[in-house]
């Protein structure tokens, strides 16, 4: 194990050591030792099922450590549960969205600790301490907005600021970013900053490389429940960092860039409007080709692709399929023409958690899986069996249900769902949120096995390098129109920020030259082809 | 168990038994034990079949009820909408008498089968494409069929005609090979409703929708044509038990089936059928509405508790079997 060689931060604030869990015979993580220091982030990274999550649960009080101790500021530390761990000073921010929606903001920063005056709760004084605390995560919403009417992103940050009502000497994150656009991503990073310079120690634990790049102090790396090490950031690469996650020395992350498609557009739609979300949207994509759809959240993307499946209220002037107009548009109606949509939401639109593989897998397709009147589940055991292969779906038993599938996992479960249909045309939202960098290789290649094979892919991503690497056509979008559209070396991630962000229509002229940004290196691979 | 199957697909797996689904089982063997200890009269074939021909109303429904709630919603109006089905099948028995004679019996109950299918029909419009809530809907549907039976009789009762009562009599007194045929009918009832939501698509797509709705809209699954299939099934199973009941008061009052919307779904809940929706569990539904009635046989039958205190018994018995249910999860 390599230790920091500049300890960027000040005193040791919670130091653990030997830390171990294990339920029953099952060992999820061993012998952890770790010194995280006032005023540094220190970052955790790994693949899912890495340990990851029973590390931050086992620093913050939320599960008990099976074997080692804590210590803070050279005391020893325990915590018997998370309000211990608070009360002295150590938070967790959960990943997923803990607050209540009916509730105002400052309901529920100040929920269980409501300020009160005589037998009054002090709306005032919450109200008041509630802007700062948003101030100061960078929040736009105000204390009195009901939390079920923000976007996603601002509940994010009411749940940052949730977490920050009260002083803390450590703040762990869990994928806080997972959830946010690219300028909110800033944002945070800045909030994180802050909390660096007051001397918090920070300990971050994201999927994404290029923030911990951008923001860590030191990095430890799990893999498998055990700890690898830790390294100072400076001077690991993003490279580096994930060959230490997988393991292996890790030669691309995005297959090769295809010929350019030539044949005639498979799905063409003209004038897509969506009631809240889209204007006068017209795009089309075809076979062999995986058309990028940029921008920022709030952009419009999810809500556009979702209108065109029926999904919103939307009115759309013309949409054809292979040459055929479409008159139903609905999810059924499209995947009867061949058209699928992946959302992003696979929690809480694409599986049913409680549901076993099975049934989640034939749910899209029930009516050619079983052509009669039983149900066949011989053939749906079968299909099951296939799809694991096929997808490299892992799991213990067949038997399990679909929420205890691991994020990467669920997300091929999904792709062999809509499969499953034979769609020629897919649109994936999000293909690889919130998943390792393992399952995300195997899902881009997937993706280009669909387009080599013929059939047309829509990618929506926040992941700029994602859509940069995938997409041989990129569309930005931004107020709900589509702003730009990047073809050939004009893909780089600067440009689709530029024209998700700043256009005004037309944007920086779009050509067809074969320069480019010399620092992109994807230029090359493109210009090979 | 030695025959091997032709079954070429993937080995059955090691099924572990399920504590919470075999749960409300355990408990109706748990208060048939007591009961035998309790009471000597309480296991003789003739009290057995007259619990279980009285539990066959409420399991009869509560299989319709297992639908509506697997698929997410709820249907208080039941027990009303039963008065209604038996106060329009009594009228129209005895409207066709006279040219029709017993046959009337079988018309009637078709008539019956038509007006149970169509409540639902209106129940699960007014769900679905009225976007109510299935609480508030059926609340409403459950007062306006308990006044129109109330209206329809008066406030007093609608007897079924002298002549229809001898011969409509076997469907409730009556036994096929010394099994009541109230319960042969209910076998049937639930034999079929098993089929439907554990071996059809449409059961798939029921507990689909009422697991997530989102995820069954997203997968191109039509939650509204679903549920509203539910609550039609709910009423043709309303239908049917009120073709059992006619025969055994030969009347419909305005106090026909009140209150029963409780009893079955709490026949449901403690079979085992999440109240939010999911998965349907029609055996469980079964078992608890024997569960209820051998309970209420039994208090009546000891003096120990007395019988006015049954409901208050079903109501300790649903809070308990949901502690259970919470505790063995």
């Amino acid at each position: 194990m390599s230790l920091a060689s500049r300890p960027p931060g000040g005193a040791s604030a919670l130091k653990a050591e030997g830390l171990a869990k294990a339920y029953g015979p099952i060992t999820v993580l061993s012998d952890v030792t770790l010194d995280i220091l006032s005023g540094e982030v220190h970052a955790i990274i790994g693949e899912n099922g890495a340990g990851k999550s029973t590390l931050m649960k086992l620093l913050s009080g939320h599960v008990r450590p099976s074997a080692g101790h804590l210590s803070m500021a050279g005391q020893p530390a325990d915590f018997p549960d998370a309000v211990a761990a608070e009360a002295a000073g150590v938070v967790l921010v959960h990943q997923e969205i803990l607050l209540a929606p009916d509730l105002t903001v400052a309901e529920n920063l100040f929920l269980g600790r409501e300020l009160s005056r005589g037998p009054m709760t002090d709306d005032r004084a919450m109200n008041r301490r509630t802007a700062e605390v948003l101030a100061q995560v960078g929040a736009q919403c105000r204390p009195r907005d009901r939390v079920g009417a923000l976007p996603l992103a601002q509940r994010q940050l009411v749940q940052i600021a949730r977490a920050l009502l009260e002083p803390r000497r450590v703040v762990i994150f869990d994928e806080p970013t997972a959830v946010l656009a690219n300028d909110e991503v800033e944002a945070l990073l800045s909030v994180v900053r802050g909390l660096r310079e007051r001397g918090v120690a920070v300990l971050y634990i994201s999927h994404r490389l290029d923030e911990v790049e951008a923001l860590a102090d030191r990095v430890t790396v799990l893999r498998d429940g055990q700890m690898i090490g830790t390294w100072p950031a400076h001077g690991l690469t993003q490279r580096r960092m994930a060959e230490l996650m997988v393991g292996r020395e890790l030669d691309r992350l995005y297959p090769p860039k295809r010929p350019p498609a030539l044949s005639e557009p498979l799905l063409i739609v003209e004038g897509l409007s969506v009631d809240r979300g889209a204007v006068e949207a017209s795009l089309s994509v075809r076979p062999g080709e995986v058309l990028g759809i940029g921008g920022m959240i709030g952009s419009g993307r999810t809500e556009l692709f979702e209108g065109l499946m029926g999904l919103r209220p939307a009115h759309v002037a013309r949409v054809t399929l292979a040459g055929r107009e479409i008159a139903q548009r609905t999810v059924k109606g499209w995947q009867t023409a061949g058209l699928v949509y992946l959302t992003e939401d696979r929690k809480g639109k694409g599986l049913l958690l409680d549901e076993p593989l099975a049934t989640n897998l034939t749910l899209q397709a029930l009516e050619s899986v079983h052509p009669g009147v039983k149900l066949d589940r011989g053939a749906e055991g079968q299909l099951l069996q296939r799809a694991v292969a096929e997808y490299d779906i892992r799991v213990r038993s067949l038997h399990l249900d679909a929420g205890q599938l691991s994020g990467g996992n669920q997300q091929k479960l999904l792709l062999a769902k809509v499969m499953l249909t034979d769609p020629a045309v897919v649109i994936i939202d999000e293909p690889t949120r919130g998943i390792d960098i393992g399952n995300k290789s195997q899902i881009y290649d997937f993706i280009d096995r669909l387009v080599r094979a013929g059939k047309a892919v829509i990618v929506i991503s926040s992941e700029l390098p994602e859509l940069v690497g995938l997409s041989d056509r990129v569309l930005a979008m931004r107020g709900g129109r589509i702003a730009a559209e990047l073809t050939g070396a004009n893909i780089t991630e600067e440009n689709v920020v530029y024209a998700a962000t700043s256009g005004k229509g037309q944007v920086r002229p779009v050509t067809q030259t074969r320069g480019g940004d010399p620092n992109d290196k994807r230029d090359d691979q493109y210009r090979g082809t | 168990m030695t025959s091997a199957t032709t079954n070429i697909a993937a080995p059955e797996p090691a099924r572990r038994i399920r504590w919470a689904e075999m749960g409300p089982f355990i408990a109706l063997a748990l208060v048939i034990v007591i009961g035998t200890m309790i009471n000597s009269n309480f296991l003789t074939s003739t009290n057995i079949a007259n619990v279980v021909t009285r539990s066959a109303f409420v399991a009869i429904i509560a299989v319709g009820a297992t639908f509506v709630i697997s698929s997410g919603c709820l249907d208080l109006s039941v027990g009303s909408m039963m008065a209604f089905v038996t106060g329009i099948m009594i009228l129209a028995m005895n409207r066709l008498e006279p040219s029709m004679g017993a046959n009337a019996i079988l018309v009637g109950a078709g008539v019956g089968l038509v007006v149970g299918a169509l409540c639902g029909l209106l129940n699960g419009l007014i769900v679905t494409v009225g976007k109510i809530e299935p609480f508030i809907a059926t609340l409403g549907t459950m007062g306006i069929f308990r006044a129109l039976i109330t209206w329809m009789s008066d406030g007093g009762s609608i007897p079924i005609d002298r002549a229809l009562r001898e011969p409509y009599r076997p469907v409730y007194f009556g036994n096929v090979l010394g099994i009541p045929l109230p319960v042969v009918i209910t076998l049937v009832v639930v034999l079929m409703g098993a089929f439907i939501l554990y071996r059809t698509k449409f059961g798939r797509r029921c507990a689909a929708a009422g697991s997530n709705a989102e995820v069954a809209r997203f997968s191109g699954v039509s939650v509204a044509g679903v549920r509203t299939t539910a609550y039609v099934i709910q009423g043709l199973c309303v239908a049917i038990a009120a073709i059992c009941y006619i025969p055994r008061l030969g009347a419909a009052t305005p106090t026909t089936g009140q209150l029963w919307e409780l009893q079955v779904i709490t026949a449901v809940v403690i079979g085992g059928t999440a109240l939010r929706g999911g998965k349907g569990r029609i055996w469980g539904s079964v078992a608890g509405a024997l569960i209820l009635e051998v309970i209420a046989n039994l208090m009546v039958l000891s003096n120990m508790v007395s019988e006015y205190l049954v409901a208050a018994v079903q109501g300790v018995i649903i809070i308990l079997a949901m502690l259970a249910h919470r505790f063995i999860k």
